[in-house]
């Protein structure tokens, strides 16, 4: 009888000392004490725990490093250049490092550790950025798929320019044991400082936009982290010519809305707009109106698979052969032409070549790149 | 009972005359492997090293005063598996915080070592031959020089391989393994001189 137990005591329990030495030794070695992080030339100096990894220390002395991912390593956003020697570069980062990032020593926050004191340097506009913590507002069904929400941030306010994302924080729910993190272009206007508003659409099998799709009620508390990005309307007189499908509809909202607010009316404005069947296109009315007042606008939206039922009398075809039909024949290329895009990496990599087959050079083409 | 051999004889031994990857060919997938690279060679062979030294003290403790007591012989494979992979993580740990600079030259091939055989291979040999305390402490580290010479000698052939006409078919691993067979028989010039068991 004894023989039975003896077995799986002893291996187990040689097994449970190895792992109680493991768990102690990791307590007493991995103790770093305090380290101090020197953030642009001293501009601010943060005391933190040392061993964890820069970027939860960054964020938990409230300044957000962009991180579509979370903190897994697979976006490469949450890059800073780091001026204190702590060794090579480590092969999860090479991949999202360019030579001239490596040159400056440019490292992959959420991938090291804090274990002296160091010295880093990030984009001063990050200091802007912001956890707030807010009650949904509202939630509105877009179309079949595209809900709206409508985030209050009560007192609190963001500062932020037309086009650039939010990060949401989703919390555990379901089967998904940690917190999840995904960016989102916000469609409210700078004006409106005291809420943030994004568009979430289904994808089946994604964890934000499930969580957004079936657990999210009104009332409820979410928590954004943002303003986030580099896609915006560049200060210019040239014509905008601005292409999007499905969510991708968001940062063109605010930014149409902001320019109109601001009675920015120096250039010319042509939004497409791409979507498969009637199902699948919104803010039909609203932009149609904003293009009766606002006489620099013009809208096209075009129905890739247009049904019996939807009555379309608008283009039809794929967004990218309407796009080359207007850019021949009925916008003058006269004057300078931007592109910006937002959408699916597909139809943005299909968008910049026709783009560029018509004339603009790649560097006039914007775009967010949400991998 | 311990077999006679005095510390020297096995230490020198287990370096040369029974080399553990030459004469044994323990420890093959990574020796081929990292050996294209000398740095690299140098920093496996520097971690197989103290690896060696410090399981093969462990296990040599665990197999007299837990396994053989309890009449457990037969765990004796999961139990050194259980005990090599503990004692690398706790190395790399301490490794990490006392010394970055070893840390960062060992990089990747601390972990790779838990499941490299020539450690567990040193281990059973150590259970097999009946060696003492005193004996298998001399025997890892002599066993973990051994796998260092032969790769860091390897690498080195490795290098004047690059340059030599090698034909095309035998490029790559093909040439090694000649390679590796040609050094494996002027090892066997030593072996005799010296038994081990």
């Amino acid at each position: 009888m004894n023989v039975i137990f003896v077995a799986p005591l002893i291996v187990s329990g040689i097994a449970a000392v190895l792992a109680a030495l493991i768990s102690i030794l990791d307590m007493i070695v991995n103790n770093y004490g305090i380290v101090k992080i020197v953030i642009n030339k001293g501009k601010k100096e943060l005391e933190v725990k040392g061993g964890g990894n820069l970027l939860q220390l960054l964020a938990g002395n409230d300044i957000f490093l962009p991180s579509a991912c979370g903190g897994r390593g697979s976006c490469g956003a949450c890059k800073c250049v780091v001026k204190t020697d702590i060794g090579p570069l480590l092969p999860t980062e090479t991949p999202y490092m360019t030579k001239d990032e490596i040159d400056v020593n440019t490292r992959l926050s959420c991938q090291i550790k804090v274990k002296k004191d160091i010295e880093i340097e990030i984009p001063d506009v990050l200091f802007n950025v912001k956890q707030l913590e807010g009650v949904v507002e509202k939630i509105s069904d877009i179309t079949h798929d595209i809900k709206e929400l409508y985030i209050s941030i009560g007192e609190e306010t963001i500062e932020f320019e037309a086009g650039m994302y939010v990060q949401l924080v989703v919390p555990p729910y379901g089967k998904i044991k940690g917190e999840t993190q995904r960016a989102y272009s916000m469609s409210s206007p700078p004006s409106d400082k005291n809420h943030v508003e994004i568009l979430v659409r289904l994808v089946p099998g994604g964890i934000a936009t499930t969580w957004v799709h079936t657990e999210l009620k009104e009332g409820d508390k979410v928590k954004v982290i943002g303003p986030f990005g580099d896609f915006h309307r560049m200060e210019t007189d040239a014509t905008m010519i601005c292409i999007a499908g499905g969510s991708g509809m968001a940062p063109f909202k605010s930014i149409f809305k902001d320019m109109y607010e601001r009675k920015i009316n120096n250039r010319e404005v042509w939004y497409f707009f791409g979507a498969r069947t009637g199902k699948d296109m919104f803010f039909l009315d609203e932009l149609r109106e904003l293009e009766k007042k606002w006489d620099k606008f013009h809208f096209v939206p075009a129905l890739s698979e247009p049904e019996e039922s939807d009555n379309w009398s608008g283009e039809t075809g794929l967004i990218t052969a309407v796009l080359h039909k207007y850019l021949k024949d009925k916008i003058s290329s006269d004057t300078d032409r931007e592109g910006y895009l937002c959408g699916g990496p597909g139809m943005i990599a299909a968008c910049k070549s026709v783009l560029t087959d018509n004339g603009i050079p790649l560097e006039k083409i914007y775009f967010d790149n949400f991998a | 009972m311990a077999p006679d051999i005095n510390l020297v004889t096995l230490f020198i031994a287990s370096i040369f005359t029974s080399n553990i990857l030459l004469s044994n060919f323990l420890g093959m997938c990574s020796f081929i492997s990292i050996s294209k690279d000398m740095k690299s060679s140098n920093g496996l062979g520097l971690a197989v090293t103290v690896v060696l030294g410090f399981t093969g003290i462990i296990n040599w403790l665990v197999l007299h005063y837990i396994l053989i007591p309890y009449g457990l012989l037969y765990l004796r494979y999961v139990v050194f598996i259980i005990v090599i992979a503990a004692t690398v993580q706790v190395l790399e740990m301490v490794i990490d915080r006392i010394s970055p600079a070893l840390y960062m030259a060992l990089g990747i091939f601390l972990p790779l070592i838990t499941v490299n055989c020539a450690i567990l291979g040193v281990v059973l040999f150590v259970e097999i031959r009946k060696y003492n305390l005193m004996q298998t402490l001399f025997f890892s580290i002599g066993s973990g020089l051994g796998w260092w010479l032969a790769i860091m000698a390897l690498s080195a052939i490795q290098k004047k391989v690059q340059n030599a006409p090698v034909p095309a078919g035998l490029k790559g691993p093909g040439i090694t393994l000649i390679t590796i067979g040609f050094m494996a028989m002027a090892f066997i010039g030593f072996s005799g001189m010296v038994n081990v068991q």
